[in-house]
């Protein structure tokens, strides 16, 4: 499956085998971290909420929008739903395609679109006891411009 | 007309509640959810909220019909 919602620990080394294929002399591949820490908080889990039939459509949609655009050969991505401990893959995307140039782009417009495109919440769990929804600031002020915005 | 409204995440929270049932005179999605703001204070429309009809991502200005299934989501912010 090229796009799917995982409620167990992500196998980044069977994730790569997905895309493997001799015709390839590029992987490139993005893991998201559970990080310790978020605007000054210090972070001691996540919890992600996904709405899997609406995630599992939009995602295969990114997907096929990527292998389109890019001169890539395989393209996968799996993302996380569930309670996170520190240190867990949350998202990982795979793209394996003939030259790195092109698996470079691919990948960084997936994990770009799949953060802003798939009804996923995370709600961060703070070592003071306090738990609080997330969302990306920059891009809840919608017509606002804060510069350059990277999302990690 | 009536009409079923989920709530996710944050506007869960807001609202108490995952889903409900709402009778109302019909318009867009945006009226919609102005209409539950009206039952539900803590919900407030945001920016980047996002809504899909039908499990299919929508416009806020798309006109809801009779029985379909309205869902509200709240700024995502997967990865």
């Amino acid at each position: 499956m090229k796009f799917s919602v995982s409620n167990k620990a992500i196998d980044a080394a069977a994730v790569r085998q997905q895309v493997a294929d001799s015709h390839c002399g590029a992987l490139v591949v993005f893991e998201g971290w559970i990080r310790d820490h978020n605007e000054g908080q210090q972070v001691e889990r996540l919890e992600y909420e996904v709405y899997r039939p609406l995630a599992e459509k939009e995602g295969a949609k990114i997907i096929g929008e990527a292998l389109a655009r890019f001169d890539v050969s395989h393209a996968t991505c799996i993302h996380r739903e569930g309670l996170l401990e520190l240190e867990e893959i949350a998202v990982i995307v795979c793209v394996s395609a003939a030259h790195r140039g092109a698996a470079f782009d691919a990948c960084r417009y997936i994990i770009d679109q799949a953060k802003t495109r798939l009804p996923i919440w995370k709600k961060e769990h703070y070592v003071s006891g306090v738990s609080e929804w997330v969302n990306c600031e920059q891009c809840a002020a919608a017509g606002h411009s804060h510069g350059e915005h990277v999302h990690d | 007309m009536k009409v079923r409204v989920r709530y996710f995440a944050l506007f869960r929270e807001q609202t108490g509640c995952a889903s409900e049932t709402v009778e109302w005179s019909g318009g867009t999605a945006a009226e919609l959810f102005q209409e539950v703001s009206m039952e539900h204070p803590l919900l407030k429309s945001q920016a980047a909220a996002l809504v899909a009809i039908n499990d299919e991502m929508s416009g806020w200005d798309t006109a809801v019909k009779e029985d379909d299934e309205v869902l509200f989501f709240p700024p995502v912010a997967g990865g």
